[in-house]
């Protein structure tokens, strides 16, 4: 671990603009994911900013019927929330579903979406990564890359995001809530918050730098019956090969995201037209255009297999 | 004391503690947290610094320069260790690569050096300045290329019996099979940890070590010393499997660091190098053929084990149970050994049976289908009382069959459907497997003082250890038995150098031999107390704290004086095992879930019954299966080190990565002992659980997803994308 310097943060604002003002600061909340990567000294932040003050952990409803979560309300409270519960059980699902219960008490809503690859690559710093190291390339492209991304990588990167939570927050269409170093505040989709790799698989969100979130928002309800199904190795407290956020409605029409197959929760709009004709026909154009490698060419039919299932279960 | 003729009666066979549940005496200690383990010796040792180890970034090749001048400039730093300022070191017997590579590098994370510095972030943060340049060269690292190339084992020749070539062509019902079980690292929760002080020209290392004096007497070998200048310690140890055995990198770098700083160090070798830098199970290539006649009985069997290792190493002997386990006139079992540029393969849990159960007790299951016998039936009509080889040599106690019969009752194993593929509970595919467990039961001489004192308190010393197996606690019944006292005049001081050598832990031999020493010094120190009291000795009673003859009474502490009395003697074992084969054997019984879509298994329920001697312990003896099982259904399911084949290293090594079973895997265990005594192992009549709870419960479990989906998978782990494709339709 570098040495570096640390300050708490008094407002948002002050926030970003200080994390503006220092370069290499990071934002620190819950932790759990920053702290083990500077002991690797995958991340070497000269500065850290602890968030963990503001006012920021609050769930409250929005005047258009939606629920506004502050950054900093922790996944075990927001999991537990009687109105996450009710209405966005998929959320709760995909929350429960990941990490284990004393991460799930320091993990902050805002943290657990920047969260970083785990990719076991990217945490051994004798290997090349461009990820960590922009330009040493991808040691995970032809080497062991069964938990890595069937689509939507690049030649630079097949990395996955592990959130759970984030596939639930993406097929419920949230809404980012950011604050920029210049007090301007602005909110994105979070289908545009997390990026493919591309040419620049370090650069993984929208925010700029400096740029902080304060809350996510979600629409009013979206009804249906919700599932999060994750599928992995054991039982508990494993990333996902691949998990299926979905909403399916009385009429079979719904939406689907992907986890443990994209660089970012995956969804694909367009496909869930075909919901009502099953799993077969959504999973051919979600992952149409798919690219697995000879470790993870399971995860496609895997993702079918898991998606008729949900649509089953859905069902009742 | 020489034990060459088999066990009589002797005051163990009272059971007035012996036998008894008894509850870890150290458990106090461990759930308070005031147990200190090898990397918290804070007291004797104040004022340690602080060692970070450095692993090799290649697998194979030269260090061509190496820069640690930013490191040693780095704030806190005190030394730095590498194999050029390290003097000329020796190597032990029992290591295959040097401990502490360069130039020449021979595995991945090999340690290249120890930075030491005043804090452990200090040393961490100077670690990642030190610059190392390589010379990469090819390596084999691919145990499937390399197996064409594999010799045999000039310590493991090939066994012939009868003419299996003949017999196998002209069986009626054959098998011929190919199974694979990857590299599996030991997973232990404490890593590798150690304190070294210096005085004079004598080392003191505290550390987590299994075999005490295998280990010092490598350190000493490494260093070039007399042994008796090296001083270990190691009362608890939280985890070993086989993967501390050995005199290892934490060790020698934290007695070189030492050297170097001249004060103390501690040295824990990081969570992220222990897979590559320290030894795992390898992987291993196994092919078994079976010919047997349309009743089920064996006529030919043959297994053949491929496995790797560096130059120098031993191959995994995956068909020891094959030389033993089921009857058959026509025999060959041989173990091939390529050469392989990836980290040492050595011992872990059962080494041997548990990777060749894997394979052997899946073979059973399909030839079992092939003949259309019940499998349990299979293996019962297949049974035998003597050594195959040897007919003249009977097993000294061998229940197998007790053990599958029991096991098959208790289980409810006549409601299973031999149709594979036929019982679904909603989305899931229910399946029964079963398997034999077994395992040999090893001999090793060992040793203990006892020590009576005035109080009436009995001291046993001996440098056995205790990696959370009980140690301790059958050490104190086996004292408390044979004295005449209860376990709270007992007091066990293990794990250090200064005392008598024991057995050590490894082989699941540990309980038995080390009991069994101290059997005798307890022995020897009964006389003493008799003769001081004027007893005739082998008709004087100890009980409740007295000796007793006739109607003379004495306290058992009158015997002590002041000045107490101390007797020293140890077990050694005579040609029994020669006469006699000795092994352990069991049953296991496995119900598996599998998602009829996804393809993950879940493991319903599990039964072991094992038939082992005389179980010390029944509490302790029930932690060892329970938490075999739990090893065996990783191992069935998911424990693999994936390998990097073409930069030689393991990939997933950290326990994020590595998955080893949580507790939602795990389901309801359930554990059976055979009353059995074997006067032929030990006057304990003991053998050992701790591994023979994991032998066969790989095969189980995949036997059991066989019988729930109707896919047989040869491979392990069986992860849910091998069966993938042969699963039920979805809509």
């Amino acid at each position: 671990m570098r040495t570096f310097t640390y300050e708490r943060a008094n407002s948002p604002a002050e926030a970003a603009a200080a994390a503006e003002r220092m370069p290499g600061a990071k934002f620190i909340a819950g932790g759990t994911n920053l702290l083990d990567l500077m002991k690797l000294e995958i991340e070497t932040p000269a500065h850290l900013i602890d968030v963990n003050g503001l006012d920021l952990d609050g769930v409250d409803p929005t005047p258009d019927g939606g629920l506004r979560i502050g950054a900093l309300v922790r996944n075990t409270d927001l999991a537990a929330d009687p109105r996450v519960r009710r209405d966005y059980g998929v959320l709760s699902r995909a929350l429960l579903a990941g990490a284990s219960g004393q991460l799930r008490n320091k993990a902050t809503t805002a943290g657990n979406l920047l969260q970083r690859t785990r990719c076991p690559y990217f945490y051994d710093t004798a290997q090349p990564c461009n990820k960590r190291q922009p330009g040493s390339g991808c040691a995970a492209i032809g080497g062991f890359s069964r938990q890595l991304a069937v689509i939507g990588g690049s030649e630079a990167c097949i990395a996955t995001h592990p959130s759970d939570m984030a596939v639930a927050m993406r097929v419920l269409d949230a809404t980012v809530e950011t604050v920029r170093p210049d007090g301007a505040t602005r909110s994105i989709p979070i289908a545009d918050f997390h990026r493919l790799p591309g040419d620049t698989p370090h650069i993984e969100t929208a925010l700029v730098p400096g740029e902080l979130i304060t809350a996510v928002t979600l629409p009013k309800p979206a009804g249906g019956t919700q599932v999060y199904r994750k599928v992995r190795d054991r039982a508990s407290y494993a990333f996902a090969l691949v998990s299926v956020a979905a909403v399916v409605q009385r009429d079979g029409s719904g939406r689907v995201a992907l986890g443990g197959v994209a660089h970012k929760p995956w969804r694909v709009e367009a496909a869930e037209a075909a919901m009502p004709q099953g799993a077969k026909a959504v999973t051919a154009q979600l992952l149409a255009g798919a690219k697995p490698t000879h470790d993870n060419a399971f995860k496609l039919p895997l993702v079918e297999r898991t998606l008729a299932s949900v649509l089953t279960e859905a069902k009742g | 004391m020489k034990f060459d003729t088999p066990a009589t009666t002797n005051p163990i066979d009272q059971l007035k503690v012996i036998g008894k549940a008894t509850d870890r005496i150290d458990g106090p200690l461990k759930t308070t947290g005031t147990a200190p383990y090898a990397y918290e010796h804070h007291d004797p040792v104040p004022n340690a610094a602080y060692g970070y180890v450095v692993g090799s970034a290649i697998a194979k090749g030269r260090i061509t320069a190496m820069d640690v001048a930013a490191a040693r400039g780095a704030p806190g730093v005190i030394a730095i260790v590498t194999a050029e300022n390290a003097g000329k070191l020796g190597k032990g017997k029992r290591n295959t690569a040097t401990l502490l590579g360069g130039p020449k590098i021979e595995h991945y994370h090999q340690a290249v050096a120890l930075v030491v510095a005043e804090t452990f972030e200090q040393a961490r943060a100077a670690a990642k300045l030190v610059r190392v340049d390589y010379a990469r060269e090819d390596g084999a690292f691919d145990l499937a290329v390399a197996k064409d190339g594999a010799k045999p084992s000039d310590d493991d020749p090939d066994l012939r019996v009868g003419d299996f070539d003949g017999a196998f062509a002209s069986a009626p019902v054959k098998l011929d099979a190919t199974y694979t079980t990857p590299d599996q690292t030991h997973a232990m929760m404490e890593p590798h940890a150690s304190i070294a002080v210096w005085n004079g020209d004598k080392v003191t290392v505290w550390t987590s070590n299994q075999m005490i004096d295998w280990t010092a007497s490598d350190l000493a070998q490494t260093l070039n010393m007399p042994k008796e200048k090296v001083r270990l310690i190691s009362p608890f140890v939280g985890g070993g499997f086989g993967g501390k055995l050995f005199l290892r990198t934490d060790t020698l770098l934290a007695v070189l660091g030492a050297r170097e700083a001249k004060r103390p160090v501690k040295v824990a070798l990081q969570r992220p190098l222990m897979a590559n830098n320290t030894t795992h199970r390898p992987a291993t290539i196994q092919r078994v053929r079976i010919g047997a006649t349309p009743e089920g009985i064996i006529t030919a069997i043959a297994h053949e084990s491929w496995s790797g290792n560096l130059p120098g190493g031993n191959p995994e002997t995956a068909v020891d149970q094959t030389k033993l386990l089921y009857a058959g006139a026509n025999r060959l079992t041989a173990l091939r050994l390529a050469h392989l540029d990836l980290p040492e393969g050595n011992a872990m849990r059962a080494p041997g049976e548990a990777p060749g159960l894997m394979a052997l007790e899946i073979a059973m299951d399909e030839m079992a289908e092939k003949l259309g016998i019940d499998p349990v039936e299979f293996r019962v009509r297949n049974d035998t009382q003597v050594d195959p080889a040897k007919p003249d040599r009977p097993f000294s106690q061998r229940q197998l069959v007790q053990c599958l019969r029991m096991g098959a009752e208790r289980f409810g194993w006549d409601k299973r459907n031999p149709k594979p593929a036929s019982v679904r509970d909603g989305r899931w595919l229910v399946g029964l497997g079963m398997a034999a467990a077994f395992r040999n039961n090893l001999l090793n001489k060992s040793a203990a003082r006892v020590r009576l004192d005035k109080r009436g308190v009995v001291t046993v010393e001996t440098d056995m250890t205790d990696i959370g197996t009980g140690s301790y606690t059958i050490i104190a019944q086996t004292a408390a038995e044979m004295m005449g006292v209860g376990l709270d005049k007992v007091v066990v001081r293990l794990g250090d150098s200064s005392f008598p050598v024991s057995a050590g832990s490894g082989g699941q031999w540990g309980a038995n031999n080390s009991t069994a020493g101290v059997y005798a010094a307890c022995v020897k120190l009964r006389e003493e107390v008799a003769r001081k009291l004027g007893f005739n000795s082998a008709d004087a009673v100890f009980a409740d704290g007295q000796v007793r003859l006739g109607n003379r009474s004495l306290p058992l502490a009158q015997a002590a004086g002041d000045s107490g009395l101390v007797a020293e003697d140890g077990i050694e074992y005579g040609d029994l095992s020669k006469k006699y084969q000795q092994s352990t054997f069991g049953a296991h019984y496995v119900e598996v879930a599998v998602d009829a879509a996804t393809g993950e298994t879940r493991v319903r329920r599990m039964l072991a019954v094992c038939a082992a001697g005389r179980i010390l312990n029944p509490k302790s003896a029930r932690s060892q299966v329970i938490g075999a099982m739990t090893m065996g259904v990783g191992a069935a399911l998911m424990e693999e080190l994936a390998l990097d084949k073409r930069n030689g290293f393991f990939v997933n090594h950290d326990l994020a990565s590595y998955e080893v079973p949580v507790h939602a895997d795990i389901p309801h265990q359930e554990v059976v002992f055979l009353d059995e005594t074997d006067p032929i192992s030990s006057p304990m009549k003991a053998k050992g659980v701790g591994e023979l709870g994991l032998c066969g419960v790989g095969a189980a479990v995949a036997n059991a997803i066989y019988n729930a989906t109707g896919v047989r998978v040869r491979d392990y782990p069986i992860t849910l994308d091998k069966l993938l494709d042969r699963l039920p339709e979805v809509a």
